[in-house]
């Protein structure tokens, strides 16, 4: 058993073991210990060259990963949270993404880019974005979205061995997660979804910081005899469209859950895709459960109202059927 | 460390009560604030500024009620000088519908137009271009005010701070940017973030005039602040001051210091903003134990009030969450 947090710490230890090209940066990652502790130990583990504490300047350090991927090292960006990747928007989107069609194929980034997302522990509105969809909608981007303890071990170094940038997104709920994390066999995939439960009735799709919270809503279903299958996206770019769809097409029910505001979300692509792919097959329309088009507050009790639950998943499933 | 001594205390005894007052008040309330954070009524991320208060204190008493303020997530310390009720700040931090801005923010998201404090900013170097913004509207209009934009040291390493400078200066803009050096971003030391550690020749590259200030020392604080504040108002462009303090506390509640030592923070600790002060008072004979006292009586009331005012606030209702998006119909 581990958590969330050790698995990925263990991911981390492992890469700067295998790959000498492979080093950390980002703020506070070294001396600090990570702000979410994720890093804690690595800088006396493997010095300061290779876990390297940047200024608070995220548009130059994610910029200086691009050009260090591009001379030939294997970076790990950490960024704070996701909130302050909006500073290195423009590097991520305007130069990582596009380089290698850019250049007609002369240039690639090999770079992992690591933040947490979500909300939950009352941070209030500039620290509690989910903005893993505006990521996903981007060509040129690979993004991840670990939920179990598993996935936080072994999809960082496929990550690292893309030849291409790689998002990867950890939900702050999410660090002090139990688990086993057991064998590189079972979790290094970064390409598939994948069924976390399966059941007959409805398929619930969800991904990172929902993921819990739909296992939970199966849970209390079952109990009163609706079975859902529930799908973990892993994935959230490309997308694993087969896997969907073949459950959606099992169960012929849908229902979608995000923590992203509900207008543009990652949810409305993975609808989408299910109305393209498998409006015959469907019993009921797609459901969607997504966060309350509002700025995350800080009150507790509103936070809670903006944001996917289990009671909401568990009416959305009512409402599907 | 900064050493330098402090000097007699040029204020008749009001105005320098008043500032021990207010330091006191900062102080206290903080501490209750770090008390509720452990009983679970202040929740999220709480950003104590013990250590600092005489910066805060010195400046914002050399501004008038016409001038503006934007700070950053580390702003109950001005927020009180600036004249928001302690009550109204505490119900803020409780998450609740009386604070001031109904709950929505918290510790970080302090906002009060009465005062014109805009914020209340968590995004470091977020505020910057915002007082810049907000000294071209009162340059614009022909208005005498001035902005003062807090900031920490941490805020010079991003990009915003280099154009925001330059924008103020390339248009003579009525800002003053007030930078409180407390040496560590999260855990970072200045050192190890800044390959120019010196702030003060960041600022005058914009051609901006620029002084280092003993951040310790209220005196130094109020005085610095008075005379820039009076180049700004008279339009002869931004200034630049660059308090050096400390902070006492963690960088948040969440923060398990690894990156100080214990001793550095005791050295800072031996010139606190507020004993030095009343020291010298006391010395100076414009302060005796028994005022001291009554002044923390008083001070200690008035939190008791404010955490009595946040205990019986209510919740706003859920019904409106989605009220203030964007303006109701109607709504200016
Ligand atoms: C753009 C951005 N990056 C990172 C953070 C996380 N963070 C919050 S406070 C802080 C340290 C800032 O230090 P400084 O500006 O010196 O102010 P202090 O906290 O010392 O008052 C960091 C890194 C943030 N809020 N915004």
């Amino acid at each position: 058993m581990s958590t969330y947090r050790e698995a990925l710490r263990e991911a981390h230890r492992e890469a700067l073991a295998r790959d000498e090209r492979v080093f950390l940066m980002g703020e506070d990652v070294g001396r600090y210990g990570g702000t979410y502790a994720v890093s804690r130990g690595l800088l006396e583990e493997f010095g300061p060259e290779r876990v390297r504490d940047t200024p608070l300047s995220e548009l130059a350090f994610v910029g200086a990963g691009i050009g260090a991927a591009l001379g030939g090292m294997r970076p790990i960006v950490e960024i704070m949270t996701v909130n302050f990747s909006l500073l290195a928007l423009d590097q991520i989107v305007n130069t990582a993404a596009l380089l290698r069609h850019m250049s007609g194929g002369q240039f690639h980034v090999p770079l992992v880019i690591r933040m947490a997302t979500g909300a939950g522990r009352q941070l209030a509105a500039q620290h509690s974005h989910s903005l893993e969809g505006w990521y996903a909608h981007v060509p040129g981007l690979k993004v991840l979205a670990p939920a179990t303890v598993a996935d936080a071990r072994w999809m960082l170094w496929p990550a690292l061995c893309e030849p291409d940038p790689v998002i990867l997104f950890e939900h702050v709920l999410l660090y002090n997660l139990e688990g086993d994390p057991g064998s590189a066999e079972g979790g290094s995939d970064i390409t598939h979804a994948c069924v976390r439960r399966t059941g007959e009735r409805v398929t619930l799709i969800a991904y990172g910081g929902t993921l819990g919270k739909s296992l939970q809503a199966a849970e209390q279903l079952a109990q009163e005899g609706v079975e859902c299958e529930v799908i973990d996206l892993r994935v959230l770019r490309p997308l694993d469209e087969e896997t969907l769809l073949a459950s959606v097409k099992k169960t012929r029910h849908a229902v979608v859950v995000d923590e992203g505001w509900r207008s543009g979300a990652l949810a409305a692509e993975v609808a989408a895709r299910i109305a393209e792919g498998a409006f015959y097959e469907l019993d009921s329309p797609v459901q969607r459960v997504c966060t309350a088009e509002v700025p995350i507050p800080y009150a507790k009790h509103l936070e809670e109202a903006a944001l996917p639950q289990v009671s909401s998943i568990v009416a959305a499933v009512r409402a599907a059927l | 460390m900064a050493r330098a001594h402090f000097g007699p205390v040029p204020y008749a005894k009001p105005f320098a009560l008043e500032l021990v007052r207010h330091m006191l008040r900062i102080r206290r309330f903080e501490e209750r604030c770090a008390e509720l954070y452990g009983t679970g009524h202040i929740r999220g991320f709480l950003h104590l500024y013990i250590g600092e208060e005489a910066v805060a204190t010195g400046a914002l008493t050399a501004l008038g009620p016409e001038d503006a303020l934007v700070g950053t997530y580390r702003e109950h310390g001005h927020a009180l000088v600036r004249g928001i009720a302690p009550g109204v700040l505490m119900a803020e931090m409780f998450g609740q519908r009386e604070g001031c801005c109904r709950g929505r923010g918290g510790s970080m998201h302090i906002f009060d137009a009465r005062t014109r404090f805009y914020g209340g900013n968590a995004i470091v170097g977020g505020g910057l271009p915002l007082g810049v913004g907000l000294a071209l509207a009162d340059r614009m209009r022909s208005l005498a005010r001035v902005t003062a934009c807090f900031f920490g040291e941490g805020a010079v390493a991003e990009g915003v701070f280099h154009e925001s400078l330059n924008l103020a200066a390339l248009w003579r803009l009525p800002v003053l940017f007030c930078c409180e050096n407390n040496l560590y971003a999260m855990g970072t030391a200045l050192a190890r973030s800044e390959s120019e550690t010196d702030l003060c020749a960041k600022a005058r590259s914009f051609r901006i005039p620029a002084e280092r200030v003993d951040g310790m020392d209220v005196v130094a604080v109020h005085e610095a602040t008075k005379a820039a504040v009076a180049e700004v108002r008279a339009g002869r462009g931004p200034r630049f001051l660059e308090f050096q303090t400390y902070r006492f506390r963690a960088h948040s509640m969440f923060d398990p210091e690894l990156y100080r030592a214990k001793a550095e923070v005791e050295e800072w600790k031996e010139r606190g903003p507020i004993h030095t002060f009343t020291a010298r008072l006391k010395d100076q004979g414009l302060l005796c134990e028994d005022e001291f006292l009554t002044l923390e009586r008083e001070v200690q009331h008035e939190i008791d009030a404010a955490v009595a005012f946040a205990r019986a606030g209510t919740n706003e209702p859920v019904e409106e969450l989605t009220r203030d998006v964007r303006a109701a119909e109607g709504q200016a």
